[in-house]
């Protein structure tokens, strides 16, 4: 406390913004791949009536209402944060960001908490064609909700389609078309949604594999893993393909985060080499003990090895991010992506010949990676928010100019509270999910949709049939 | 009134009709964690939990339009109103983290059971603690210097908020004693049929004891409540409220199961209409009107848009979540 009171208030309420969103990152991360894995596998059981589908949907919704839950407690936390400690900043972006928000609330908020209920309870209350109605609802909203959201981040990376009225306040300018769909939020909707598929398919893919190691036989874990490397080797190599072209589109819109992200200090006026690893400083205004490729950063950036490109010593000094952050978690971020192109090409490599299901290096190198999606989806965040620095609408509203009329002992308690609280219930919440994952699925997976309530009066028997959701 | 004046007044509407749904519904899951402990561990527990696991992440959706709806169509109250009453906010954010968890967390861990319910109570209590009072902080005002917070960061701390604060936490405690009538039978409906009469006094005591009070925060409550010619309306308020008491009482030592949950309804209705007369058309008493704070009309009318059909879809299948569960609650739970 001693220490975090002596810090100035901007930096304590950016710290408590990066604590508790790169948190609840996690779990929407999850929770928007695993709804849609719920609607396949709901979906396939209802199409194929294999009761291994209907196995793998019991075992995988335990786990979804958990990491769901802890995303609505968290998610709450942030819809507020930007009043608590960001108020001149929700003032002043209220108008343009504030719609975008509230429609994410109206169309995917709504719909994901109001099916939820029937998703985890009511089978046994409304049939199976209403039931997986109720899934395939929930599962959307996750994705209305990500479009929403992104859409609102987006505008803060390359804000479009405002003015600034007599209040100081961003206001749109004419229509709301260019607010939405503003210059980078195509890229990281694409970007960022199968990062949340990818994440789900290493930690399915991770759990089948456990699974596999200990019991090669089991039928559930066979057809999750198989179900897994199948999304880890189709998706990767389109995530790649996204990324870069996101890279591009900051290129074109940022430059200053990738120069950062690639640690050009000096411009290149012949080419710009792709540095491999080294220590950036932005105090010294260079990368020491750099290992680099000459050229081939250009290639990347500008898909032509001679192209120049600036430096970050093109522009202004305080309109620098920190760079070693970006640099690094952008290199934590591009080795795991490919990593994943690895493990999915690995997959491919068993499938042809026969042997997904014994080759247990395989198997092992799928259980070290099923956590690998969470660090990326956090690197890239970080990547792409810290390196947005130090504004909050870039080029137009300083993070400085954003903050609440608040003393830093208030925001420093909120951190410590934040910190601690998060740390203990969602550290619970994580050793539940993980308990559950360690048991393997069994072809009589405990039912989840019991019947939580009697239902008054007659209701017809096939709905409250009680062998309506076993499988056959 | 000009377009752009209607589409605020729109706007403060549909605003307040989200924080009374809030209100009401999330109202009675608190109140239900509020009266936890009351309840025999076990079926009694687990009964009442299941009275509300369904729908209560629909319920506190409520509070996020609430909180979202206001940036966008209100941007200067939500920036002014959240710095004022920083640490009750911070106490409810944490409050709702608790409660929210604990519903499947009881469930994953057989050993801590006891602390999760213990979570739940304190995060359902801490939440509407936390609610009640930043209401009284609003209602007693807030020091506004260039449209933004000027005050420090306990100024919300007073006798008249903690009335507040203990008033809503019991208000709540009703509306969850009153869904138990309705969603138990047997040994757990009597258990909240005695804890139903006990809240409904002690409720009606607090809405007399607040209402007494606020018209001596400022000149401006005792004009709005007192003077000639409102007297004559606002008068019928504590009116319906005795009726409604009368009504509350009467059918619950007659046994019914619905309309004590009904009159308790009508208590946060009235209570919420009293709120309107003391403060419309300020959303900060005395500084900023919904006039002053109002997004520019094409934000609101943007929002309105899609609003105007998407709300009553999302009451339609609010309903509809609300219709599949209907019925008397079982001890079971899908875990």
């Amino acid at each position: 406390m001693g220490v975090l009171a002596n810090l100035d208030s901007v930096l304590l309420a950016r710290a408590q913004f990066a604590f508790t969103i790169s948190f609840h990152f996690i779990f929407p991360a999850f929770s928007i791949g695993l709804a849609s894995y719920l609607m396949v596998l709901e979906g396939l059981w209802l199409r194929t009536g294999n009761g291994v589908y209907a196995n793998l949907y019991r075992y995988w919704l335990k786990i979804f209402a958990i990491v769901f839950g802890m995303g609505v407690v968290s998610g709450i936390v942030m819809s507020y944060q930007f009043g608590t400690n960001w108020s001149a900043f929700a003032n002043k972006t209220g108008p343009v960001i504030g719609p975008l928000m509230a429609y994410e609330v109206l169309t995917a908020f709504f719909l994901e908490a109001g099916f939820l209920g029937v998703m985890l309870f009511g089978i046994s209350k409304v049939g199976k064609g209403l039931h997986f109605f109720a899934t395939c609802m929930v599962a959307i909203g996750t994705l209305i909700s990500a479009t929403w959201i992104i859409s609102a981040n987006s505008w803060m990376q390359t804000p479009a389609g405002f003015a600034i009225n007599a209040r100081g306040q961003f206001v749109p300018a004419d229509s709301w078309l260019p607010i939405i769909f503003n210059a980078s939020f195509g890229y990281r909707l694409v970007h960022t949604v199968l990062a949340a598929y990818l994440t789900t398919a290493l930690a399915v893919g991770g759990v089948g594999a456990w699974h596999l190691l200990k019991d090669p036989a089991n039928i559930g874990a066979r057809k999750m893993f198989s179900m897994a490397m199948w999304m880890a080797a189709l998706v990767s190599p389109i995530q790649i393909a996204a990324g870069d072209q996101q890279g591009l589109n900051t290129l074109a819109h940022q430059p200053a985060k990738v120069l950062a992200m690639e640690g050009d200090y000096d411009p290149s006026p012949d080419g710009a080499p792709l540095v491999l690893f080294g220590l950036p400083s932005n105090s010294e205004g260079k990368v020491r003990l750099k290992v680099e490729v000459p050229k081939l950063g250009s290639l990347i950036l500008k898909h032509d090895p001679n192209a120049p490109l600036p430096g970050l010593k093109d522009f202004p000094r305080e309109h620098w991010p920190p760079v070693p952050v970006v640099f690094w978690s952008f290199r934590i971020m591009v080795g795991l992506g490919l990593a994943m192109l690895g493990l999915g090409l690995w997959s491919l490599v068993a499938r042809t010949r026969r042997r997904l299901f014994e080759w247990r290096w395989l198997h092992r190198a799928a259980v070290a990676m099923g956590p690998a999606g969470f660090v990326a989806v956090i690197a890239g965040w970080v990547t792409t928010e810290v390196g947005r620095q130090p504004w909050t609408v870039y080029g137009q509203l300083l993070t400085s100019q954003s903050q609440s009329p608040l003393a830093a002992p208030a925001v420093a308690t909120s951190l410590v509270l934040f910190a601690v609280v998060y740390l203990v219930v969602f550290g619970a919440g994580i050793v539940y999910v993980l308990r559950l994952m360690a048991k393997a699925p069994e072809p009589g997976e405990p039912e989840p949709p019991n019947i939580p309530q009697r239902a008054a009066g007659i209701t017809p028997t096939p709905s409250i049939h009680p062998t309506a959701f076993q499988a056959e | 009134m000009e377009h752009g004046q209607l589409l605020t007044a729109i706007w403060a509407a549909i605003i307040a009709f989200a924080v009374f749904a809030y209100v009401v519904m999330d109202g009675f899951d608190l109140g239900i964690g509020i009266l936890f402990p009351s309840f025999a561990v076990g079926e009694e527990r687990d009964k009442a939990m299941n009275a509300i696991a369904p729908v209560w992440d629909g319920n506190e959706t409520w509070l996020v339009l609430g909180g979202g709806g206001l940036m966008a169509a209100f941007p200067l109250a939500y920036a002014i109103i959240l710095p004022a009453t920083y640490p009750l906010m911070i106490a409810m954010l944490l409050g709702l983290i608790f409660r929210g968890v604990a519903f499947e967390f009881r469930w994953r861990d057989q050993a801590h059971r006891p602390w999760w319910d213990a979570a739940f109570t304190i995060g359902s209590l801490a939440a509407a603690l936390a609610q009640g009072m930043t209401l009284g902080a609003i209602l007693q005002g807030i020091t506004v210097v260039n449209n933004a917070y000027a005050g420090g960061w306990l100024d919300w701390l007073s006798p008249f908020t903690l009335l507040t604060g203990i008033s809503v936490a019991l208000g709540y405690a009703l509306l969850g004693s009153t869904w138990l009538i309705l969603k138990t039978d047997g040994i757990t409906q009597q258990h909240a049929r005695r804890l139903a009469i006990w809240l409904g006094a002690a409720t009606l005591i607090a809405i007399a004891a607040v209402s007494a009070a606020t018209p001596f925060l400022a000149n401006d409550y005792w004009r709005r409540w007192f003077e000639m010619p409102d007297v004559l309306l606002t008068a019928q308020v504590p009116l319906l409220v005795a009726i409604t008491a009368s009504i509350f009482f009467w059918r619950l030592r007659r046994g019914s199961e619905a309309i004590p949950f009904l009159a308790a309804l009508v208590f946060f209705l009235l209570g919420f209409v009293g709120l309107a007369v003391s403060l419309f058309p300020y959303v900060v008493p005395r500084s900023v009107t919904i006039w002053d704070a109002a997004a520019p009309p094409s934000s609101q009318l943007f929002l309105l848009i899609g609003a105007a059909p998407i709300l009553p879809i999302i009451l339609g299948y609010t309903g509809w979540a609300y219709w599949v569960f209907r019925g008397k609650v079982g001890s079971k739970g899908y875990h």
